[in-house]
């Protein structure tokens, strides 16, 4: 059978998912023996303009020309996955979203900004249609690999629906409001295994909300720690703020 | 080609980012000469005022993956200097680690996937899967070494989870720490083989006389996490004073922001650090740097990838070092640290201003954040290393074209990607701040 022949895009963003794919190490060249990877501008100078059986997304679209560009991929891939935070929903690029485009690009860039091209910042999903999402930032490397093998069965992977928490007690962690802090375990998609509680650092929702969060559940416990509503809805914004754009994001 | 010379690379590939070269040659006098910037600009400095300096690491190690421990290093010393707060001896230990860490598998990842193609005449390393299998294997596993300490060290490489202000959330077990000591002591015989291999290699004879820039200090360690910034022309400034060497201006023709000290642009990176420091590096550092014939520097610009191989024997060696003097002192675990928000206070916070300069894989990098009374930060000023390098790298460009003009346009456009490449730009880092602007 011919391996799918794969492509790997990046948008906006610190291409740190390219990178967990390639600390692979040794098993990177058996993820090459059963995809060709047919053009990977970082690391690869050749190029190819067919049809893509499998398009790797990385970072989020933030120019016009990135609108152009993705929908351009869309059209000539049969599969779609957006890797990574900036991906799925916008990552830490969607802080920018907080303030005025305006008001940001001065504070950044002084009288020239206008010369800069930049629109809102928005996920892969709220411009084209994406069949596979691998969620977080970065990307939890088992998850991509249960990704790649859904995708080479073409069966679909369904993400954690659940908060972060339900994989944080598995693990046994102390809960972080228990140690005094906030933490958005509770609102956020698990999938990573409490990648951040495990390291006894607390959960920033990289990985975005959970379809139907227990607001009440969590206003709860934030007043019973006597913790600060507003520096929770803070915090949200620090992977959350492209959500606004779409709803249903 | 001749005299009249049309070159326009769009997206540059192998480099961290998105960038262009653009050449205009017109009866042999230079009309253009550009390494333009097209990465979408993410305004992380404009991002970063209002929240809070508890979230400043978080944040700015997303600038970039491969030098997320750099950012969130320079990160946390500009905090850690606004709110006055000496890190312990053993905290400086275990971010040197880290630090080291970051050379090591950076510069592996450029040595051998971004450069190492060119120089065996192929396109990316994918053909050397089949012709070179044994090297990309070393270069797969010596990634995979350096991944596996971060992992253990701070919770994984790309964008740190145990590094905090004030130290790490959780600290490396006695397991941990003969666990990573394994991972490195098994890397001497591939470093020795990548020093071999670097060894055997034509690189492009070039040379000019470049100003370059790195961390200085009058101790006898090769300074990476601290020290002042000092230039091959003299200069010594206090880190605090970084923008006196950066001098950050516009230009017309070009999409970025450059800089210049005295006057003229600067290198950074691992040939500026052996230029200012090479007597200060490891003692087998020492011998691959004569091996490679850099035993004190140089000024050609393609050797900073056989320079970088130099910093890998050292940082293996130092890294070795530190983690057998940690084993012999013991880790003292109450120091572990759990900061969040800063609900519980944790640290003490007052206002102030600080500034952070680290030399990452690419050079020195500069993180400046002034906050308030409460901790929420007022201003950010970040200054990444391929930033300072684009003009030097013009400079260059300008100065090779001559000797190379009556090539044909493959071999031109070849030199001038490699020339690129030996910088090992991370453009998306410098895409914070550069302007934008697509040649069409």
């Amino acid at each position: 059978m011919a391996r799918p022949k794969a492509a790997f895009f990046d948008f906006s963003c610190c291409e740190g998912c390219q990178l967990q794919i390639a600390n692979f190490g040794e098993s990177l060249l058996d993820i090459l023996n059963v995809i060709e990877v047919v053009e990977f501008r970082e690391i690869m100078s050749e190029k190819y303009d067919g049809t893509l059986d499998v398009a790797i997304i990385e970072g989020s679209i933030n120019t016009p020309r990135a609108v152009e560009r993705i929908k351009a991929i869309r059209a000539r891939s049969k599969t779609l996955v957006a890797i990574g935070a900036c991906a799925t929903t916008g990552g830490v690029n969607g802080i920018k979203n907080v303030f005025p485009l305006d008001e940001i690009a001065g504070y950044v860039y002084g009288g020239n900004f206008r010369d800069y091209e930049t629109i809102q910042t928005m996920a892969v999903h709220q411009v084209v249609r994406v069949d596979y999402f691998v969620h977080g930032c970065p990307i939890y490397p088992p998850e991509f690999v249960a990704v790649l093998k859904a995708l080479l069965m073409a069966i679909p992977y369904d993400v954690p629906d659940y908060p972060v928490c339900v994989e944080c007690k598995l693990n046994g962690n102390v809960c972080m409001y228990d140690r005094g802090v906030s933490c958005l375990g509770p609102v956020t998609r698990a999938g990573c295994n409490s990648w951040c509680i495990n390291n006894d650092n607390i959960c920033y929702g990289c990985r975005g909300m959970v379809s139907n969060p227990n607001e009440t559940g969590a206003i709860d416990v934030i007043k019973q720690y006597g913790l600060s509503i507003e520096r929770i809805v803070n915090k949200l914004e620090m992977y959350n703020k492209c959500r606004e754009l779409n709803p249903h994001g | 080609m001749g005299e009249n010379i049309k070159i326009n690379i769009q997206h540059l590939t192998r480099v961290e980012g998105h960038g262009n070269i653009v050449v205009d040659l017109k009866d042999g006098a230079i009309i253009k000469c550009n390494l333009e910037i097209v990465e979408a600009p993410r305004f992380f400095e404009g991002m970063l005022r209002g929240r809070s300096i508890f979230e400043a690491q978080h944040l700015t190690s997303r600038i970039c993956g491969i030098c997320a421990c750099g950012h969130t290093l320079a990160s946390i010393q500009a905090a850690e200097d606004a709110l006055g707060l000496t890190p312990s001896d053993q905290t400086i230990k275990l971010r040197k680690l880290l630090l080291h860490m970051e050379l090591l598998d950076s510069h592996i990842l450029h040595i051998y996937l971004l450069a190492l193609p060119d120089l065996l005449g192929v396109r990316s390393f994918m053909p050397l899967i089949a012709t070179h299998n044994d090297v990309v294997r070393r270069a797969l596993r010596l990634k995979k070494a350096c991944n596996d300490v971060c992992n253990i060290l701070v919770g994984r490489h790309v964008h740190p989870i145990r590094a905090t202000i004030g130290g790490f959330t959780k600290l490396p077990s006695e397991n941990d720490l003969d666990t990573m000591l394994n991972n490195l002591s098994n890397l001497h015989e591939d470093l020795d083989e990548t020093v071999e291999l670097i060894s055997k290699l034509q690189f492009p004879q070039f040379q000019r006389d470049s100003q370059y820039v790195a961390l200085v200090s009058d101790d006898g360690e090769y300074p990476l996490l601290s020290g002042d910034v000092g230039s091959t022309r003299g200069v010594r400034i206090n880190k605090s004073e970084y923008k006196k060497i950066t001098n950050e201006y516009m230009v017309p023709h070009s999409s970025a922001k450059f800089t210049n000290l005295n006057g003229e642009p600067y290198a950074v990176g691992a040939l500026a650090r052996l230029n200012m420091n090479c007597r200060k590096l490891h003692s087998k550092a020492v011998e691959a740097a004569k091996k490679l014939n850099l035993s004190n520097g140089g000024n050609n610009p393609f050797l900073n990838t056989a320079a970088q191989t130099v910093e890998c024997v050292h940082c293996l060696n130092d890294a070795i070092g530190i983690l057998e003097a940690l084993k012999t002192s013991g880790i003292d675990y109450k120091e572990e640290i759990l900061v969040g928000a800063n609900e519980t206070s944790a640290i003490a916070v007052k206002a102030g201003r600080g500034v952070g300069a680290v030399e990452v894989p690419r050079g020195v990098l500069f993180h400046a954040y002034e906050i308030d009374e409460e901790g929420r930060i007022l201003n950010a000023d970040i200054i990444v290393p391929t930033s300072q390098n684009i003009a030097n790298i013009e400079g260059d460009m300008r100065a090779i074209i001559p000797g190379i003009k009556h090539k044909s346009e493959e071999e031109i456009t070849l030199a001038l990607e490699m020339l690129v490449r030996a910088y090992d730009p991370c453009i998306s880092c410098s895409a914070h701040f550069l302007d934008v602007r697509f040649v069409d």
